[in-house]
């Protein structure tokens, strides 16, 4: 097998598994809706990069955290729905990016680069996802009941403004390295799918979540070989990989498991 | 019995609007309070200001920084059931995680058998689902319990079983509770004190048996209010 293919396996696995687990508990609360937006804010990112000529990473991660912090602040301050603020600052992250983005040579920004990965980058990826999934397994019970009600969970003694931001920040991080793999397009796809398909066939918490982490898994190696083979762009593949297992799903609910 | 709570001239202001004005009252320990009054009368506001989950003037004080478990209003199924929880990981979700035989222990008291546990809590019935709720309260073992509304969506069946379910914890487990209500009839049978609030942010505050007659109540609901004494 091709050196490049192992890498880009690698970090398709790690980064399609971390999403799938994060995804589960961005079910409710119309959370995984604020992963697109979020990873729309790539897009000034990419613009950056492109017009001064760096590494298109560099400019993505600065921007989606950022933009997970303004969200976190502007919901502490006005108090207004966390997918409505992800809105407004994609409209401003998009427009800034429109402005300057070329547009010709944004095709990475739009389906990813994970065929083009390097050894570095796929350090990077590993480091940062395994980092990540033990930040959300500390803060998961917490954040799911903070999300079922906050005032419930202010009672029992958490401190939700404080998990609220180490919870935004998760999900912006694992938002910009979805960026590699399937572009800034379909990455709310990659949060949703794996949880969406994982809730239809699961009967308690421990099965929801092991199966989301493995369907994101099994999505990422399966359109990866599959889109090696005939020559299509890596991202939409996977993208069409999780939404076939979704269907499955359906007709499998409540049957199995 | 010691003073367990002291509201002193409390005044509530959100966005701009007096919710509550010069409000004093004090509660003792084992006291069951019920807060009376129509729709918008702002007594899910008073429980969520006594809890500090509201901004407020005035002085409100919990001698002794008692254990508090709280049910809010409209925690529906529909927000639990966003995620595939079974009844074991709702319980999960309390921290610290309470063991398999509190649970067991908490669930029997309100009349569920341990069988629920690996139910989905999302399918359960509105009367099961409010009794789990009221097991997953206790079983960290407050002192005090807050209630808002937790017969909610319930026929009058369910509503009496879960009242008759908080006298019984209430005289055995030595609570105090604070419980928002617009049934009279509960009032009547299980309050030791009665706080009611009008839209037009008057207040009366007494033992049922003087606030519950016609005059009163037709003051805190505005209209007139038919009331038949049960013969105790």
């Amino acid at each position: 097998m091709p050196y490049q293919i192992i890498l880009t396996l690698i970090s398709g696995i790690f980064i399609s598994g971390i999403a799938g687990y994060l995804g589960t508990l961005m079910l409710s609360k119309k959370m995984s809706v604020v992963a697109g937006p979020l990873a729309h804010l790539a897009f000034p990112g990419v613009a950056l990069a492109l017009i001064f000529g760096f590494n298109i990473s560099f400019g993505v991660f600065p921007f989606v955290i950022l933009g997970a912090i303004f969200i976190w602040y502007f919901e502490k301050r006005t108090k207004l729905p966390m997918e409505n603020l992800a809105a407004v600052i994609f409209a401003i992250g998009v427009g800034t990016a429109l402005l300057f983005l070329p547009i010709g040579k944004a095709e990475e920004a739009l389906v990813g680069s994970i065929n083009k990965i390097t050894f570095g980058e796929t350090i990077v990826v590993v480091s940062l996802s395994t980092f990540i999934f033990f930040i959300v397994k500390n803060l998961y019970q917490k954040m799911m009941l903070v999300n079922i009600d906050e005032d419930l969970a202010k009672i029992e003694g958490i401190n939700v403004s404080k998990y609220n931001l180490f919870y935004l920040l998760s999900i912006a991080i694992v938002i910009a390295l979805s960026v590699y793999l399937v572009g800034g397009l379909i990455t709310a796809a990659l949060v949703a799918i794996p949880a969406a398909a994982a809730k239809n066939v699961s009967r308690d918490l421990k099965s929801y979540i092991r199966l989301a982490t493995f369907f994101g898994i099994i999505s990422a190696v399966t359109g990866i070989v599959i889109a090696q083979f005939i020559h299509l762009p890596i991202g939409p593949m996977v993208i069409v990989t999780n939404a076939i297992l979704f269907l499955i799903s359906v007709f499998l609910m409540k049957r199995i498991f | 019995m010691e003073t367990l709570l002291e509201v002193k001239n409390l005044n509530i202001n959100l966005d701009g609007n007096t919710i509550l004005k010069d409000l004093s009252f004090q509660v003792k320990e084992g006291e069951i309070l019920t807060i009376l009054g129509p729709n918008g009368a702002g007594k899910s506001v008073l429980l969520k200001t006594l809890l500090g989950l509201l901004p407020y003037k005035g002085e409100i004080i919990w001698h002794g920084k008692p254990k508090i478990g709280y049910l809010p209003q409209g925690l529906s199924q529909l927000s639990v059931k966003s995620y595939p929880l079974s009844v074991a990981d709702f319980f999960s979700l309390k921290n610290p995680a309470p063991s398999s035989e509190e649970i067991i222990k908490f669930l029997d008291f309100v009349g569920l058998d341990k069988s629920i546990l690996g139910k989905k809590a999302g399918n359960l019935s509105g009367g099961q689902f409010q009794r789990m709720l009221i097991a997953w309260v206790l079983v960290s073992h407050p002192q005090v319990i807050v209630l808002d509304e937790p017969t909610t969506g319930l026929d009058i069946g369910g509503g009496e079983t879960i009242y008759s379910l908080l006298q019984t914890i209430w005289k055995k487990e030595n609570l105090t509770i604070f419980l928002v209500t617009h049934d009279l009839s509960i009032v009547y049978k299980n309050s030791t004190n009665v706080l009611c609030l009008t839209h037009k942010r008057e207040v009366c505050y007494g033992k049922p048996s003087d606030i519950l007659n016609s005059e009163t109540l037709e003051q805190v609901f505005g209209t007139e209010v038919k009331i038949f004494k049960h013969n105790q």
